[in-house]
């Protein structure tokens, strides 16, 4: 019986010192044929120093309808930003 | 809160006119979606088919330089197929369903490789002008309203312009030639000029599709719009080579700051879109053979994992 490969979703580290990325996704039969797939399509120029693959259905999204909810109350929280202090322009270093 | 389907579609479109993209979860009319996959397939298709005319020359390559550009470059198509299928995937058709929409011809690919590459200068003007048409149309997409899509865009575009400029070289070489290696160079361009224009599409009059498009943003310029773009570009470079365009109609006119350029047979490109061009059947069984020779790779690949998953399981 034939049987889809599963789906694989691949991030990247472009460079040491720098976050994985997400790049996209990839077939493959197993974990270590997902790296080797990845390394093909998405590294062909040097775009890594480091791969991850993470099966598909692992992966736990936030529901979009409900982005009002998660997201909208930090809105209104402006005073967690440095620009809503007051302070005299003569004050260095801050 | 439950809201309707109108109300649904007029936040959709709010969304699109003020810039922002729309992601695979996102609510979505059913024709967007449906659209996208059939647009984000067929592009997937063309990369796919694309890189056979090509494959046929990476043995007959002139030297080690052109064969290894050659194979990079058949490689990269390989990949954006890739990057396409996953895209189209977001929007909740396998992998599996697609290639058989492919095989059993449901599903289009551009014509323009239903065309033979019959010469080592057909690698040259393909590069230039195939690529070339191709990389117009992918940079506008690069705009594009569906996120996955626009990604894949991105990353395609950055990859694509070695390709365009290797053909180019191609063809200034031959052109530097033997007065043969020009008369092939010249052949070369006549016979893919045409079908390069064609690339575009129907004119915008009659392209039942281009209204929701644009309005949807999936496209953002017209047929007629892109092919004047690629003629106004591309008859400066057909002259750096000292060739000719295979147009007697072609003349600059400086009123709209525009050539202006014969008409095109569109009773060919409906054939070969019918299936009718010289290679179509060609094209299609290599494809179609591929998979079916690969099948018991994949269904071995499969089996091994799920074996190994069973065994780590029973420890």
């Amino acid at each position: 019986m034939k049987k889809e490969w599963p789906v694989w979703e691949v991030f990247i580290r472009s460079k040491a010192g720098l976050d994985h990325r997400h790049a996209g996704s990839i077939h493959a039969a197993d974990a270590r044929m997902a790296i080797e797939n990845a390394r093909d399509v998405y590294t062909r120029r040097q775009e890594g120093v480091s791969i991850w693959v993470v099966p598909s259905k692992e992966i736990v999204a936030s529901d979009p309808e409900q982005s009002g909810e998660l997201f909208e109350p930090a809105k209104d929280k402006i005073y967690r930003h440095p620009t809503f202090y007051d302070l005299p322009d003569e004050l260095k270093h801050m | 809160m439950q809201l309707n389907t109108e109300d649904l579609e007029r936040e959709f479109q709010a969304k699109i006119d003020s810039g922002r993209n729309i992601e695979p979860k996102d609510w979505m009319p059913e024709k967007y979606r449906k659209t996208h996959i059939r647009q984000i397939s067929q592009h997937a298709h063309s990369e796919v088919v694309g890189m056979l005319p090509e494959g046929n020359w990476i043995t007959r390559a002139p030297s080690l330089k052109r064969k290894v550009t050659l194979l990079a470059k058949v490689q990269d198509e390989g990949g954006h197929g890739l990057y396409l299928y996953s895209a189209a995937e977001t929007l909740g058709i396998s992998r599996d369903e697609l290639y058989e929409q492919l095989h059993s011809g449901k599903a289009k690919y551009s014509s323009i490789f239903n065309y033979p590459a019959v010469t080592w200068a057909d690698m040259g003007a393909v590069g230039w002008l195939v690529d070339g048409a191709a990389i117009m149309n992918q940079v506008m997409l690069t705009r594009t309203s569906f996120g996955p899509y626009a990604r894949a865009m991105v990353r395609i575009c950055k990859e694509e312009s070695f390709h365009q400029r290797q053909g180019y070289e191609i063809m200034l070489t031959l052109c530097q030639g033997t007065e043969a290696q020009k008369r092939m160079a010249q052949d070369a361009l006549n016979r893919w000029w045409w079908p390069s224009l064609m690339m575009f599409g129907p004119k915008d009059e009659e392209s039942t599709h281009t209204e929701q498009a644009m309005k949807w943003r999936i496209k953002l310029k017209t047929n007629d719009d892109l092919r004047q773009q690629f003629v106004d570009q591309t008859v400066p470079q057909v002259k750096i080579l000292g060739l000719t365009v295979p147009d007697p109609d072609l003349k600059w006119n400086e009123s709209r700051g525009s050539y202006d350029f014969g008409a095109i047979n569109w009773e060919e490109f409906w054939n070969v879109v019918a299936g009718n061009g010289p290679c179509n059947k060609e094209r299609l069984a290599a494809r179609k053979a591929a998979h079916d020779n690969g099948a018991w790779v994949r269904e071995a690949a499969m089996a091994y994992a799920e074996k190994k998953e069973t065994l780590k399981e029973a420890v």
